[in-house]
């Protein structure tokens, strides 16, 4: 029903106001992923540093705490598009 | 210096045409797609293991299949489920191989579009895996045992659990296998459109009606050429990754953590 309300206010601005708004989700979405993957690497980076016999599974935990962080920025790519139409 | 180029939307990327059949039995290239996949990994599994041809020092085609399960097990199943998930490892290696030939499509020239790009596949592999690790919880700790332990973790004080089991129901039950959906779909997806709209913009710097603009196609073609290798990095980067997270799923059902 906002979309409803949304589009008889903004009449012919609509399709230049979604496209405005999908850039906005997919800006906000990629911050906090990549801060989040900065920190997972760098901190593996570091155990990796310190004890070198324990590379393996630190690097396979990395990956897995990549997938999950970049996730999140993925699910807003999605919705960016999803709202571009 | 206005190229005037006309991105194609989104919808017209990833919708096919149907070449015979309709509704949801329509074949499309898509489908082909999918069917060859199956032909080559069952192909390629069976060859290997073929009894005419077995030896004791693996070479050719059964070294790579067996370098391929004992990745799957030191690399995601000993350290996810432990001893007793080795009879695990033909799921973990079907799951695995299928993504990654699925995936793969994207940088094979002539077909180059990524079978998991569309959601069902991913979606229907997700709910495969989320079925197998409630039935594998329920199975191990009895129905309620495991919806008891799910839904209030012990160790944790009692006023907490207004608190905390909402959120482990929700997390466990629906955000798992919607992300693990997700995840997979959206990077092949991304990786598609990136892809594609460099090949478009090189191609329309290519075929510029100004002339000058034509040698600087050769830098949107290089980073094309980069970014298949990329894709090639990606591909076998979701399949491990959906790959392993199935298989702490079905771990953390089996022994739930204390």
């Amino acid at each position: 029903m906002l979309q409803l309300l949304a589009e008889q206010q903004a009449g012919e601005l609509a399709e230049g106001l979604k496209t405005i708004g999908a850039g906005i989700v997919y800006g906000g979405a990629a911050i906090g992923p990549g801060i989040g993957i900065g920190i997972v690497v760098g901190n593996a980076i570091t155990a990796m540093a310190r004890q070198p016999e324990a590379s393996g599974p630190v690097r396979t935990t990395m990956f897995l705490g990549i997938a999950f962080t970049e996730a999140l920025a993925l699910f807003g790519f999605v919705l960016a598009f999803l709202l571009k139409g | 210096m206005i190229l005037g180029l006309e991105f194609p939307a989104v919808s017209q990327l990833v919708q096919w045409k149907v070449l015979w059949g309709s509704g949801p039995f329509a074949v499309t290239r898509i489908t082909i797609q999918i069917a060859l996949s199956v032909i080559l990994v069952l192909g390629f599994f069976f060859i290997a293991g073929s009894k005419r041809k077995r030896k004791l020092v693996p070479t050719g085609t059964q070294n790579v299949a067996e370098s391929s399960v004992d990745f799957i097990q030191d690399g995601i199943i000993l350290q996810s489920m432990g001893e007793e998930g080795l009879k695990w490892t033909p799921f973990m290696l079907t799951l695995f191989s299928f993504i990654l030939v699925l995936n793969f499509w994207e940088v094979i020239p002539g077909f180059q579009m990524p079978v998991t790009a569309h959601i069902a596949i991913p979606a229907l592999l997700a709910i495969l895996v989320w079925v197998l690790f409630n039935v594998v919880g329920i199975m191990s700790q009895g129905f309620f045992g495991y919806f008891k332990n799910m839904a209030f973790p012990p160790g944790v004080p009692w006023p907490l659990y207004i608190l905390v089991t909402p959120i482990e129901i929700i997390s466990t039950l629906f955000v798992r296998p919607l992300s693990m959906a997700v995840r997979l779909f959206a990077n092949m997806l991304a990786g598609h459109l990136l892809l594609s709209s460099f090949a478009v913009l090189s191609a329309a710097m290519f075929t510029a009606d100004a002339i000058y603009l034509r040698p600087f196609g050769v830098l949107p073609f290089a980073l094309l050429v980069a970014l298949m290798g990329f894709e090639v990095l990606v591909s076998f980067l979701q399949a491990f990754i959906f790959t392993i997270l199935a298989a702490v799923y079905i771990g953390l059902a089996m022994h739930p953590e204390h």
